[in-house]
């Protein structure tokens, strides 16, 4: 690890801040900055806590209905505060990893850093979710540019991230051997107006919306409608632990067990 | 009725104590004072010239004290091989210079370049970030075959070709087995990858060196299972320090599988410039730099032929192997794919000819050497595979078949050079049968067919050559050391011993399951006993821990020694008595006089050793200290047989262990719970290697698996309960334990019964699959049965 410099700010405003200065970075769990940062593939100057923002912390139930998690919640806080409200989502967030995962690792760190196989960028798709930031908010359709790239500008930090909550909704992870992470993940979400699948874990490009799915489970929300779809082995990704065909064909199977769980 | 102590009870592991309360004393516990730190650059290409190190900057950087490279060990010896093996043709095989720190050229990702040793870590890894290294990209050589072709860039410059060697065993039978073949009523022929594994033991690899101008005297602390092989090796081939300037000590160590046996650049490099610097020089290893660094394992292709008559009798048998050595000879590498492979590979079978052939290669990827079994699950694996490839192709059950072709009399001589003493491959197919409920196996797939899954039983046997090994044998067959092993009983005054081994103990137990055998000889609490091992300054010369040899080697010695204490003990407790020493028996920690009632305690007789006021001084000396070294007269052969179970979910072709049973015979056993343990910790790694575990290089010679995140350990969820059972006892004739190793069992005998499980539960399933590459992901799976 290289020296850096560390604050903790107590507010929003004061990390904002605090990101301002040259090579500065927010720090959220530290899951994925820490481990990159030992390995000195990442050399910020000073590293911005957000686990000290009162602001940024827990779940609530908004007039609405939707679901608001605060941008710095540990996976183990939803899972255990958005189990009765969201229980796929609840769900998904206390599969992530290990304990000492869930309980440092944050919902803003997993949808800023949007690793192409976690888990969080595909509830925040297929729920249609508005990521909250310091600046403005952005709907979830226009927030996942590809692999590990998102409409976050330099310096702009998740404060929150609001769920609309789904009639149905199941989470299907399978998981790469090693790492545990999602070998390919679908989530489903099931709302009175349409159906919404994001598949992760498969694309080159990232977490991605399976609209022909969608169409066919907007009308016949059951797992024979999905007979006959597949997914193309093109654009998918290969490597050591599946080949494209393989992710294809696996996101096909977990988007059928996702709808027969929610059904 | 189990008993509570002594030889065939279940003691708890005393050691256990220090190491789940954090205070055992790990290598890299120990810090010297004025210690620096060292860091290795290493190469980050698999194969380049080095046109240039330019250490200018980098000498400059705050803390550094010195920056080493290749340059520095001119002078100095490279890292030797223990074990040089002879090909086909007579001739030794092509064994090239090994330094310490890259010289000309980089050989693998990882071959380390420059040393920089600085008072931090940090310090160095900054420091070893400014220098320059100038090197010129080579085509690295990664596919074993593709090496071999003509043309093909070569690792080493100065040898002919990348063929290590080309072995060929029993040569004299070649002609014969082709014979047969050519003539058999029924051949299978079956074409499979064992590939490579990384060990990952959980502690990495450590190196402290230290060195004492006040007397010339160098001391290693190292992550080592055999500190005496490394100060042989280290001493006297690579540094020319004698033996008595050199100490070794390996305290504490978190596993070894093999890996640790080896001798290793920075071991070599710790104790030079410990020198060098006259200050204690440490490293530790981080995870990513073991995947480079620490000798990996297996990494076999092989093309095996069973013949078979029309009664379904083996006839012959014929395997071609090329064995991936990597790109520098690591210490027993050599030694692997020859002679704890090809001497295996009759199994528990009377198959009457057989020929092994082995091309040895190298390549521009980190060395392979020794991992758990070594040698024996390669040869194990495909033997077992092709058996049950022969069974499904002539329709026949496959434990019938190999029943059929069992090995029933011993001592049996196989045409593969070695002497099974004893054995009992019926009862312990049997035994499993019992233990694995075979006869419920087809009421289980029709329940998991009712929930889509299909469900496969595998069986497999094996045989292992363990207790390594007679040193007279060994030494025929190119071993550069002597392979016995030496115990010392020290007896105090007040009866307590202390037994200092030459055996290593890192996570085996050595230190309960040793005592529970001189206790019993002697009759005295276990407690009273206690293991010293692990430093060449306290134990006298002896091998370590590898091949399941502890018990059966290094036990055999401390048997001896105990025997001289008890000879001599009688003779102290005769003069006591004012008996005749035959009249003297030992039973409980009492000396009693035959068919009298006079007896002195255990305790009477070691305090006159050592306080020798009424003693025999004209006959015997005072003190009661004795060493034995005992060489083995054969190998010893566990055996046994394994049935696994398993379910494949044919959407996504993810397999799970349902069952799984082991019947082992081990000979007599010390300790059953240790013994437990170990079966268990070798199928855990066994069933890693069927499963998940894979080491992946591309075609430039990038490690791709370098990390947990892609190279996928067994965790407990991958497994299930076990059921082990080893009551089938055949005791070794030739060592006084009459015990046969069981460190390795597991990880031997299980990767066939898993992958003979998927098969057979793919074929149910109506796929026209014979065979999966080993790691048996989902993916690859799911590929098979596409077709
Ligand atoms: C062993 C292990 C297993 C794991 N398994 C899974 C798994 O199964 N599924 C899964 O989805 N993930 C998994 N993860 C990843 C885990 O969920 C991480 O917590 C997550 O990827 C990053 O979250 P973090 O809070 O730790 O972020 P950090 O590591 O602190 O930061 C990650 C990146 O996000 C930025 N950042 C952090 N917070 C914010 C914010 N609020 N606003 C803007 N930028 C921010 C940082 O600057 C940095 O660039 C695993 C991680 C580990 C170590």
């Amino acid at each position: 690890m290289y020296e850096f410099e560390f604050e903790r700010p107590g507010s929003i405003s004061d990390a904002v801040a605090a990101l301002k200065t040259d090579e500065a970075q927010a720090l959220g769990g530290g899951q994925t900055l820490i481990p990159t940062m030992k390995q000195r593939l990442a050399n910020p100057a000073k590293l911005v806590s957000l686990t000290g923002i009162g602001e940024m912390q827990g779940v609530c139930v908004e007039d609405d209905g939707a679901l608001t998690i605060g941008g710095a919640t540990p996976h183990a806080v939803v899972a255990e505060k958005a189990a009765a409200s969201y229980p796929a989502l609840a769900a998904l967030a206390g599969n992530i990893g290990d304990p000492a995962v869930r309980n440092r690792g944050t919902i803003g760190g997993s949808l800023a850093n949007n690793d192409p196989s976690a888990c969080y960028p595909a509830a925040a798709l297929a729920s249609g979710a508005v990521i909250v930031t310091n600046a403005r908010e952005i709907p979830a359709d226009d927030y996942f540019q590809g692999m590990f790239a998102t409409a976050l500008e330099e310096g702009e930090i998740i404060t929150s991230v609001r769920f609309p909550v789904p009639r149905a909704a199941n989470y299907q992870k399978f998981d790469q051997a090693a790492s545990r992470f999602a070998l390919v993940g679908v989530f489903v979400a099931r709302f009175d107006d349409g159906v919404r699948v994001a598949v992760t874990g498969a694309s080159e490009d990232g977490v991605f919306r399976w609209s022909e799915a969608e169409a066919a489970l907007g009308s016949d929300f059951s797992a024979a409608a999905l007979d006959g779809l597949a997914l193309p082995a093109d654009g998918m990704i290969g490597d050591l632990h599946g080949t494209p065909e393989y992710r294809a064909h696996l996101a096909a199977v977990l988007t059928r067990r996702a709808v027969q769980a929610a059904a | 009725m189990p008993k509570d102590s002594g030889i065939g009870a279940s003691p708890k592991r005393r050691e256990d104590v220090r190491f789940l309360t954090g205070t055992g004393n790990y290598t890299d516990d120990i810090n010297l004072r004025g210690q620096a730190y060292v860091h290795f650059l290493r190469s980050d290409v698999a194969h380049g010239r080095i046109n240039g190190v330019n250490t200018d900057a980098a000498e400059g950087m705050p803390g550094v004290v010195r920056i080493f490279t290749g340059a520095d060990f001119e002078g100095v010896g490279g890292l030797p091989c223990g074990w040089q093996v002879t090909d086909r043709h007579g001739e030794v095989m092509q064994e090239p210079a090994h330094p310490v720190l890259a010289q000309g050229k980089v050989r693998h990702v990882g071959d380390p370049i420059a040393a920089v040793v600085a008072e931090t870590y940090e310090q160095a890894r900054d420091a070893a970030e400014a220098i320059e290294v100038d090197i010129e990209d080579l085509p690295a050589v990664i596919d074993m075959k593709a090496a071999l072709k003509d043309g093909a860039p070569k690792v080493h410059d100065d040898l002919t070709s990348n063929l290590c060697y080309d072995w060929g065993f029993v040569e004299e039978n070649r002609e014969a087995v082709d014979e047969a073949i050519r003539n058999a009523a029924h051949v299978t022929t079956l074409e499979l990858v064992n590939q490579r594994l990384v060990a990952n033991p959980m502690e990495p690899r450590v190196a402290v060196g230290d060195y004492s101008r006040a007397n010339d005297e160098s001391t290693l602390y190292t992550t080592s299972q055999n500190p005496h092989v490394i100060r042989l090796l280290m001493g006297a081939f690579v540094l020319g320090i004698p033996e008595h300037k050199l100490r070794v000590v390996a305290p504490d160590v978190g596993g070894g599988f093999g890996s640790k046996i080896f001798h290793y650049a920075e071991e070599a490099f710790c104790t030079f410039a410990a020198r060098q610097l006259n200050r204690p020089v440490k490293w530790t290893s981080s995870r990513s730099e073991a995947f480079l660094s620490d000798a990996q394992g297996r990494d076999h292709v092989t093309k095996i032929e069973l013949a078979l008559d029309g009664d379904n009798n083996f006839v012959a048998l014929r395997t071609d192997t090329h064995a991936n050595m990597g790109a520098y000879l690591s210490t027993f590498s050599t030694s692997v794919p020859t002679w704890l492979h090809g001497v295996l590979m009759a199994g528990n079978y009377k198959t009457p000819l057989i020929y092994v052939n082995v091309k040895a290669v190298f390549t521009n990827t980190v060395p392979v050497d020794a991992y758990r079994g070594a040698g024996r699950p390669e040869a194990t694996f495909q033997l077992e595979r092709v058996i049950d490839k022969a069974a499904r192709e002539l329709g026949v059950d496959p434990i019938a078949l190999r029943r059929q072709n069992f090995i029933t009399e011993f001592p049996y001589a196989t045409p593969v050079a070695v002497e099974y003493d004893t054995g009992d491959y019926v009862a312990t197919m049997d035994k499993l049968e019992e233990i694995a409920d075979l006869s419920g196996f087809a009421a289980r797939r029709a329940e998991s067919e009712k929930r889509g899954k299909l469900r496969g039983l595998g069986v497999n046997c094996y045989i292992e050559a363990c207790g390594i090994a007679p040193s007279a044998l060994v030494g025929q067959l190119g071993a550069r050391a002597g392979l016995y092993d030496a115990a010392t009983v020290r007896v105090n005054a007040t009866g307590s011993i202390s037994v200092m081994v030459g055996a290593h103990s890192h996570g085996q137990g050595h230190e309960t399951a040793f005592p529970q055998v001189v206790a019993e000889m002697l009759g005295i609490d276990e407690s009273m006993v206690d293991i010293v091992h692990g430093d060449s300054s306290r134990i006298p010369f002896g091998m370590g821990t590898y091949g399941s040899r502890s018990l059966a080697v290094c036990g055999s010695a401390m048997v001896r020694a105990t025997e001289k204490i008890i000879n001599k003990s009688k003779k102290i407790a005769a003069h006591l008595m004012e008996a005749s020493e035959a009249d003297i028996e030992l039973k409980d920690g009492q000396f009693t006089v035959a068919g009298t009632d006079k007896s002195v305690a255990w305790g009477d007789v070691t305090l006159a050793a050592y306080v020798p006021h009424n003693y025999p001084l004209e006959e015997i000396e005072p003190g009661l200290e004795e060493t034995a070294f005992y060489d083995p007269a054969n190998f010893t052969y566990p055996a046994g047989a394994y049935a696994c179970e398993v379910e494949v979910d044919p959407e996504t072709g993810k397999v799970t262990i349902e069952r799984f049973a082991a019947a082992d015979d081990f000979g007599n056993v010390v300790n059953p719970m240790i013994v437990d343990g170990q079966v268990h910790g070798g199928l855990a790694q066994g069933i890693g290697q069927a499963l998940l575990e894979g080491c992946v290089y591309d075609a430039d010679g990038q490690l791709l698996s370098a990390s947990y995140m892609d190279y996928a350990m067994p965790r407990a969820d991958d497994l299930p309960f076990y059921s082990v059972d080893h009551s089938c006892q055949t005791p070794c004739t030739h060592n006084p334990l009459g015990v046969k190793g069981c460190g390795e069992a597991g990880a031997i005998g299980s990767p066939p019964s898993v992958v003979n499980a998927v098969v057979d539960a793919l074929q149910s399933g109506g796929h026209k699959v014979d065979h999966v590459d080993m790691p048996l992901t989902p993916s690859r799976v799911w590929a098979a049965m596409q077709g």
